[in-house]
C-alpha cells in the first residue's frame, strides 16, 4: 500500500474551532450554580503554622465557604507519589514526601496553599482571602542547594536529619581506570539554575459533583486525566466509573501540567463533594508563578578524561539537584540528566552520582526537557574545554566520538527514567550534524566570513552542538477505533493534547490505514469517559506510543472491514482496495462497498450471526515499548554580539532532526519551532530569580522574560530519518528536541564570538549582566 | 489577580473631575490609559477607593503647533498618536524617536502622554525626552492654574509635584535651536521591556561645527529622569571630538548619574551601559546637527 | 453592597446591556457576563496580549480595561471576526500556515493582526514582527506566525484587485 497521508502536511482539523473562539478550554466551562476558588497562599518560604482566623472571611457577603487543613479533617492527607524511585536501580536511596492539600503546622514554599475560598465569583473570593489572618512562625529558608546539605542547616522536612530527599549512583565500565590511561583530564563546575514553563493557559479545574447520580465530572489542565481520574476517585472512596474526567483544549503543557496531584486537584474535588455545588478554581499568572512546578536547578561537579586525540576515554559527574519543597516526580529528572550527559558518544565508562536536596522553594518536576538540557550541557562544555586544550577542531573532536552508526542498538547499561537499561536503538549520528554543519555553511564562515566580520569590528560567532534525545517511554497508550454508521470513524484515547496537533496526526494514522479523508476522522483524547487506560503526554511520547496505538487499532479495523467486504463483494481480500470512504475490488471502479454500508452490516437489529463474531467495525489496542526510542538532533547558530551592550542578535538558526518517521512535516516544524523558542528563553532570557529568603523576585510577565517574535530568529529546520526498530510506525518523539541544546548552543557560540576575550561559560541561564560580570571578572584577572 | 472595588466617576469635564479629586483626596486615583495602574490594581499593588475616570472628557488629547515653532499636546494624547503625528516627526525628532520604544504596540493604543508623565516611573522614555526638550506642564486645580517646568516636576520613584486635587492638562514643548541633532537610545532585554538603562541626547552645533549646546537626560539611571549636568558642561563650548565626546560619556556615567541594582542589571552594569549609550547618542546626535544647515 | 453601573455597549455588533460592578475588567465581562469565551486571559497585567480585543477598532488588552470604561463604546473580540464556516482571511490564513499550537494566544493574536493590516496592508517581516512584539506565544516560537501574517496580507491584497462583478 502506498503511503500517502503519513509524511505529508496535512492542515489541521482543529484549527477552525480554535480560530474562531469555539473551542473549549477549562475556564470556559459553565454551569448553573457554578462557586469560584481563591487560595490563600504563603507569603514566607519557610514557616510554622500557628494559627489561622477565618471567621472574618466567612462572614464576608457572597462567602459560602472557607476550608482549612483543620476542615478537612480524615480528608486530608498528602498527594500520592507520581514516580516511585527507579525499583531497577542499585545503590538509591529515596525519602518520599509529597505535597499538601492545605498547609499544616508548617508551610514549605513561598506560594504554598494554607486555605481555600469558595465564593459566588473570584472577585469577591479574592477579598475573602485578604480577610483571613496567619499566625506564622518565620523560618530561615533553605534556598542554596550546597548550604542545604551542610550539618545545622534548617531542615526542610523535620522527620529527616538532612535536606538530603535522594541519593542515586550509577556507573558503567570504570571510571577511575580510565582517568589513569588518559592524556588529560578536565574539571569544571557547571551550574544551571531554574526556569518555569510558562504556558499561556494558567492550570484550572472545575470540579461537579452531582449528588443525584452520584457523579464527578472533573474539567482539568492536565496532562493525564486517567491517572487523575483514578486517584480522585479512590481519595473521595468512589467506584472509578463514578468520576469522569475531562482535559478539554489544553493552551500548553510542557511539563508542568502532568505532575499530579496539586493541591488544588485534592482540595477542589473534595470541596464540591462536600458542599454539593459545582467548583472552580482558574490560577492566575502570579499563583502560576509560586504554585506551579519549575525546573532545571542543579550543580554538576564533573570531569573527563581524554586521549591525546579527542576520543573520550571516560567521564564523571557528581551533581546536585534541587527538587524544591517535596518531591514526587522521584529521580525521573535526575535521570535523565544522568542518561543524556553522555550524549551521543561512543563513552564506555561513566560514574555518576546525584543528590537530590529539599529546598524551601516551589516544587520542581520535568519541564520541557526534563532534566536532558543539563546533561547535554555538561558533555558539550566539556568537549569545547577539551577541544580548546587538545587544539583539536570542535567538530572534528565531536566527529570522534559521536557513536558510529554501525553501533546500533548502543546499551549504556545505566537505568533511565523508564527504569530500563538505557538503550540507544537506531540513529545515524554523523550524517545529521554533518547536514547542520552544511546548511549553516560552517566551513564557508570560519574561514572567510568570521575573520572579515573581525576587522570590521564586528563580533559574531558559530555555534554546533548534536545532541540526543529520549522519546516514546512506555509504559503504555490504548485507543479504540470505530467505523461509525455514517462511515466516518470516531477514535479515542487516553493521551491529552496540549497543542501538539494530535486530532490531525492521530487522524492521518487512521486514515492511512482506512482510505477516508483526515478531515472524516475524529479524534477525541483526554476523556477518560471514552477511553481510560493510559498515563498521559509526557516525555515527547503523544506521537509514539499512542500513536502506535492506534496505528494498532486500525489495522485491526482494516482488516475486518477488509473481511466482511470480501464477503459482500466475493472477491479475495487481496484484491480489495481502501480508498475514499470505499471499499473497492482493484480494476473494477464500480464494484464497490462504502464504509458506512459495512458499518451497518456490521450491526445487524435482526437475523443471526455467526457464533463468536464481535459487532461492529471496532477494535482497542495498546501499545508499550520495550524501551524508548531515542531520537538525535544537531544545532547550529551564528550570534552577533555587542560587546559594549552584550545584547545579541542570532543572524541564523539551523536544526537538524532524526525522529524517525516523520508524521506530519507542518507539525513537526511547529514542534521544533516552539521547542527553540523555548531553548532560547531558557539560555538568555528566563531565570527564576530567588532571593536568600526564597521569596520569588520576578513573579510576573514584566520581570520573567519569555522571548517575543521580536527576539526569535527564523529557524531552518532540516530532517533525517532513521526507523525506530520498536514500533511500526517507525517513529521517535520530538516534543523536546527543539530545547535540549540550547544552553550549550549558546554558551559555545558566545565564547566563539568573543574567542579574543578567551571566556569560558559554566552556567546557563546568561544575560547580558552576568555576561558583563563574567568578562569584568575576566579582564580583572 | 482581580482588583479590589473602588467607586468609579466619568466626569465630562475637568472641573467635575477637578471636584471630585478634591472630594476624595488620597483615596482617589486618576484612570487615564491605565496601562500602568490598571496592572498595579490587578496585582492589589494599589488599591484606590475611587477612580476618576478621564477619559469621557473631550477635548484633553490634541497635538497642536505653537507659533513659535514647538508644539502643545494634550495630556490626554495617546502614545500612538504622538507616534504616528507629522508634526512630532518634523518639530522634536527626539521625542519621533523614543514612542516606538514605549511598550507594546497595544499599550500605545491606550496610554496616554499624561498617565505616563504623572506616574512618573524613571524608566519611562517620555519623562526623560521631555526634561530633556525643556518641556512645560500645565497643572490645574480647583485653585487655578500653573506651569511647571519638566525638570521640577519629577520629585522622585513615582513622586511629582502634583497635588492630590491637581491635574495634569497639557504639555508645552518650545521649538528646538537651530542645528540640534537629537538622538534617543535605549539598551532593554527584550525589545519592548523597561530600558536598563537608555538616554535622550541633544547636540546644538554653531557655524564652526563647535558644539554651542549639549544635553543630556538619562532614564533607569536613578529615582528620576537624571540629567547630565557635568556632561553638559564638559562638551558645550568645545569642539565635539571623539575624545571629548568621550571624556564627556565618562563623566555622565560615573558623576551625573545614581543607578540602582535590581534583578536584570546591577548599579556598575548600568553605569557601563550608560558609558556607552551616551558615547553613542552623542556621536550621533553631533552627525544629525552637522548634517543640518 | 457594591454600587452598580449600567453599562451600555455593543459587542461584535450587537448592544448589550447589563448593570455591573466598576472593577469588574472588560476581559471578564466578555468571557463570563457575555459568555464570549473567545478572548483568553493569560497574564491579567498587559503583558502577554492574550486578551486584546479591539475596542473602537483600536486593539487593547481588554485585562487592563474596565468594562465600565467601554460604555458607549463598540467593541470586537475573536468572534466577531469570522465563523466555522465563513473564517476571515486572517483566521484561514493562519490554518494554512500552521500559525496555532494549543490556540490560546490565537485569539488575541487575530485582533492584534487584523488591526494591524488595516492600517499597514504591505508589511515587511520586520514590521510584523514588531507588531506581534506585544503578543507572546509559548507554542510557536513565531515564525508559522509570521508567515500567515504575510500570507494573509498577500491574500487580502489579492482579494481587493479582483475586480468587481
Amino acid at each position: 500500500m502506498t503511503k500517502t497521508l503519513i509524511g505529508k502536511r496535512v492542515l489541521r482539523n482543529e484549527d477552525p474551532r480554535l480560530l474562531t473562539g469555539q473551542a473549549q478550554f477549562v475556564d470556559d466551562v459553565e454551569i448553573p450554580g457554578l462557586l469560584h476558588a481563591a487560595f490563600l497562599r504563603s507569603d514566607h518560604a519557610h514557616a510554622r503554622l500557628l494559627g489561622l482566623d477565618v471567621s472574618a472571611a466567612r462572614q464576608r457577603p457572597g462567602v459560602v465557604a472557607v476550608f482549612t487543613a483543620e476542615d478537612m479533617g480524615a480528608d486530608w492527607e498528602p498527594g500520592p507519589p507520581l514516580v516511585s524511585p527507579p525499583p531497577t536501580a542499585k545503590d538509591v536511596l529515596f525519602h518520599s514526601r509529597r505535597q499538601v492539600p492545605l498547609a499544616k503546622d508548617k508551610i514549605r514554599h513561598a506560594g504554598e496553599a494554607i486555605a481555600v475560598v469558595i465564593a459566588e465569583n473570584r472577585y469577591i473570593a479574592e477579598d475573602a482571602v485578604e480577610d483571613i489572618i496567619v499566625d506564622l512562625e518565620p523560618l530561615e529558608a533553605v534556598v542554596d542547594l550546597e548550604q542545604a546539605l551542610h550539618p545545622g542547616s534548617p531542615l526542610v522536612h523535620d522527620d529527616l536529619d538532612s535536606n538530603l530527599a535522594a541519593h542515586l549512583f550509577q556507573k558503567k565500565g570504570d571510571y577511575e581506570a580510565a582517568r589513569k590511561q588518559a592524556d588529560l583530564v578536565l574539571q569544571r563546575r557547571i551550574i544551571i539554575d531554574r526556569g518555569a514553563a510558562a504556558a499561556m493557559e494558567n492550570r484550572g479545574i472545575v470540579a461537579d459533583w452531582d449528588e443525584r447520580s452520584q457523579h464527578l465530572t472533573i474539567w482539568d489542565t492536565t496532562q493525564a486525566p486517567i491517572p487523575i481520574r483514578n486517584g480522585t476517585a479512590a481519595r473521595l472512596g468512589l467506584s472509578e466509573n463514578q468520576v469522569r474526567v475531562i482535559a478539554p483544549f489544553i493552551g500548553g503543557g510542557f511539563g508542568p501540567k502532568m505532575m499530579m496531584f496539586y493541591p488544588e486537584e485534592l482540595v477542589i474535588p473534595w470541596a464540591a463533594k462536600k458542599l454539593k455545588r459545582p467548583i472552580k478554581w482558574i490560577e492566575d499568572r502570579r499563583e502560576n508563578f509560586y504554585a506551579t512546578t519549575q525546573e532545571r536547578g542543579q550543580i554538576h561537579d564533573v570531569e573527563i578524561a581524554l586521549s591525546r586525540d579527542g576520543h573520550i576515554l571516560g567521564l564523571k559527574d557528581i551533581f546536585l539537584h534541587d527538587t524544591g519543597a517535596y518531591d514526587p516526580y522521584g529521580l525521573t529528572i535526575p535521570l535523565n540528566t544522568q542518561c543524556h550527559a553522555m550524549g551521543g558518544y561512543d563513552i564506555k565508562n561513566f560514574t555518576t552520582e546525584v543528590s537530590v536536596v529539599f529546598t524551601n522553594k516551589t516544587l520542581v518536576t520535568p519541564v520541557r526537557g526534563a532534566g536532558r538540557p543539563q546533561g547535554i550541557y555538561v558533555i558539550e562544555r566539556l568537549l569545547d574545554a577539551a577541544s580548546k586544550e587538545l587544539g583539536i577542531d570542535p567538530v572534528e573532536i565531536r566527529r570522534r566520538n559521536l557513536i558510529p552508526a554501525d553501533a546500533f542498538p548502543y546499551e549504556h547499561g545505566i537505568i533511565d527514567q523508564a527504569f530500563s537499561p538505557l538503550i540507544l536503538d537506531s540513529g545515524n549520528y554523523w550524517p545529521v550534524m554533518q547536514k547542520a554543519l552544511e546548511m549553516i555553511g560552517y566551513e564557508k564562515f570560519i574561514r572567510d566570513e568570521q575573520p572579515r566580520l573581525r576587522q570590521d569590528g564586528r563580533y559574531v560567532g558559530i555555534g554546533i552542538t548534536p545532541f540526543i534525545e529520549s522519546t516514546g517511554v512506555g509504559p503504555y497508550e490504548g485507543a479504540r477505533v470505530t467505523v461509525e454508521a455514517s462511515g466516518k470513524i470516531f477514535v479515542a484515547t487516553g493521551v491529552g493534547t496540549q497543542g501538539q496537533g494530535h486530532f490531525t496526526t492521530f487522524a492521518q494514522v487512521v486514515a492511512e490505514q482506512l482510505g477516508v479523508a483526515v478531515s472524516d476522522v475524529r479524534i477525541v483524547s483526554g476523556d477518560t469517559a471514552e477511553f481510560h487506560w493510559g498515563t498521559g503526554t509526557f516525555a515527547s511520547r503523544g506521537a509514539v506510543v499512542a500513536g502506535n496505538a492506534i496505528h494498532a487499532a486500525a489495522v485491526i479495523v482494516r482488516r475486518k472491514v477488509l473481511e466482511l467486504a470480501s464477503k459482500q463483494l466475493d472477491t479475495p481480500e487481496d484484491e480489495l482496495e481502501l480508498e475514499g470512504g470505499r471499499v473497492r475490488v482493484a480494476d473494477i471502479p464500480n464494484r464497490s462497498i462504502s464504509l458506512a454500508e459495512l458499518a451497518n452490516l456490521a450491526n445487524p437489529l435482526r437475523g443471526a450471526v455467526e457464533p463468536g463474531t464481535e459487532p461492529g467495525l471496532e477494535a482497542t489496542a495498546y501499545f508499550g515499548p520495550r524501551y524508548g526510542a531515542t531520537a538525535f538532533g544537531a544545532h547550529a547558530m551564528i550570534l552577533e554580539i555587542d560587546p559594549e551592550t552584550m545584547m545579541i542578535e542570532i543572524k541564523r538558526y539551523v536544526t537538524v532532526e532524526d525522529c524517525g518517521t516523520v508524521l506530519n512535516p507542518l507539525i513537526l516544524e511547529g514542534q521544533i519551532h516552539g521547542g527553540v523558542s523555548f531553548g532560547i528563553g531558557n539560555a538568555y532570557y528566563e531565570k527564576l530569580h530567588f532571593d536568600e529568603n526564597g521569596q520569588l523576585l520576578n513573579a510576573s510577565f514584566a520581570d520573567y522574560l519569555i522571548p517575543s517574535a521580536t527576539e526569535m530568529p527564523r529557524i531552518e529546520v532540516g530532517h533525517v530519518e532513521t526507523r525506530s526498530p520498536l514500533n511500526e510506525l517507525g517513529t521517535k518523539g520530538v516534543g523536546e528536541a527543539g530545547t535540549i541544546p540550547v544552553p550549550a548552543l549558546f554558551a559555545q557560540a558566545i565564547e566563539n564570538a568573543l574567542a579574543d576575550r578567551e571566556l569560558e561559560i559554566l552556567e546557563s541561564p546568561l544575560s547580558p549582566n552576568r555576561l558583563y560580570e563574567l568578562l569584568s571578572r575576566k579582564e580583572a584577572g | 489577580m482581580k482588583p479590589a472595588p473602588f467607586d468609579y466617576f466619568a466626569p465630562t469635564t475637568v472641573e467635575q473631575a477637578l471636584a471630585h479629586l478634591a472630594e476624595h483626596g488620597d483615596e482617589a486615583k486618576v484612570l487615564a490609559g491605565g496601562q500602568s495602574l490598571v496592572p498595579m490594581m490587578n496585582f492589589r499593588l494599589v488599591t484606590p477607593s475611587v477612580l476618576v475616570d478621564l477619559n469621557s472628557i473631550p477635548d484633553l488629547a490634541y497635538i497642536q503647533p505653537d507659533e513659535d515653532g514647538g508644539l502643545r499636546l494634550g495630556a490626554l494624547t495617546r502614545h500612538h498618536q504622538v507616534e504616528v503625528d507629522s508634526l512630532v516627526a518634523a518639530r522634536m525628532p527626539l521625542l519621533h524617536e523614543a514612542m516606538p520604544k514605549i511598550g507594546y504596540p497595544q499599550i500605545r493604543r491606550r496610554g496616554t502622554l499624561g498617565g505616563s508623565l504623572c506616574h512618573a516611573d524613571p524608566s519611562a522614555e517620555l519623562a526623560a525626552v521631555s526634561v530633556a526638550l525643556n518641556a512645560r506642564f500645565r497643572l490645574r486645580s480647583p485653585r487655578g492654574e500653573r506651569w511647571v517646568p519638566a525638570q521640577d516636576f519629577f520629585l522622585g520613584l513615582f513622586t511629582t509635584v502634583l497635588q492630590p486635587d491637581e491635574l495634569l492638562v497639557e504639555v508645552a514643548l518650545p521649538p528646538l535651536p537651530a542645528r540640534t541633532g537629537a538622538s534617543f537610545l535605549e539598551v532593554a532585554r527584550r525589545r519592548h521591556d523597561f530600558a536598563l538603562v537608555g538616554v535622550a541626547a541633544l547636540v546644538s552645533l554653531d557655524e564652526n561645527g563647535g558644539c554651542r549646546q549639549a544635553r543630556m537626560v538619562f532614564l533607569s539611571a536613578g529615582d528620576r529622569p537624571m540629567e547630565a549636568h557635568r556632561a553638559a558642561d564638559v562638551l558645550t563650548g568645545h569642539a565635539p571630538t571623539p575624545e571629548a565626546i568621550r571624556a564627556a560619556a565618562e563623566i555622565a556615567a560615573s558623576d551625573d548619574i545614581d543607578p540602582s541594582s535590581d534583578i536584570h542589571a546591577t548599579a556598575e552594569f548600568r553605569r557601563h551601559l550608560a558609558k556607552v549609550l551616551a558615547r553613542r547618542a552623542l556621536e550621533q546626535a553631533c552627525r544629525r546637527a552637522a548634517e543640518m544647515k | 453592597m457594591p454600587k452598580l453601573f449600567d453599562l451600555a455597549l455593543t459587542v461584535n455588533g450587537t448592544r448589550f446591556e447589563q448593570a455591573v460592578e466598576p472593577r469588574t475588567l472588560l476581559s471578564d465581562f466578555l468571557r463570563h457576563d457575555l459568555g464570549l469565551t473567545g478572548t483568553h486571559v493569560a497574564c491579567e497585567h498587559g503583558v502577554c496580549g492574550a486578551c486584546t480585543v479591539l475596542l473602537d477598532g483600536e486593539p487593547v488588552r481588554s485585562c487592563l480595561v474596565f468594562a465600565v470604561q467601554a460604555h458607549g463604546h463598540s467593541v470586537t473580540t475573536v468572534e466577531g471576526l469570522g465563523s466555522i464556516e465563513q473564517l476571515h482571511p486572517v483566521q484561514e490564513a493562519f490554518r494554512q500556515a500552521h500559525g496555532v499550537q494549543c490556540g490560546f494566544c490565537t485569539p488575541g493574536i487575530l485582533t492584534t493582526v487584523v488591526a494591524f493590516l488595516d492600517d499597514n496592508p504591505d508589511p515587511s517581516e520586520e514590521e510584523i514582527r514588531e507588531a506581534l512584539s506585544g503578543n507572546l506565544c509559548r507554542c510557536t516560537g513565531y515564525q508559522h506566525i509570521v508567515d500567515a501574517v504575510q500570507l494573509a496580507a498577500k491574500n487580502i491584497k489579492t482579494a481587493h484587485q479582483q475586480p468587481a462583478r
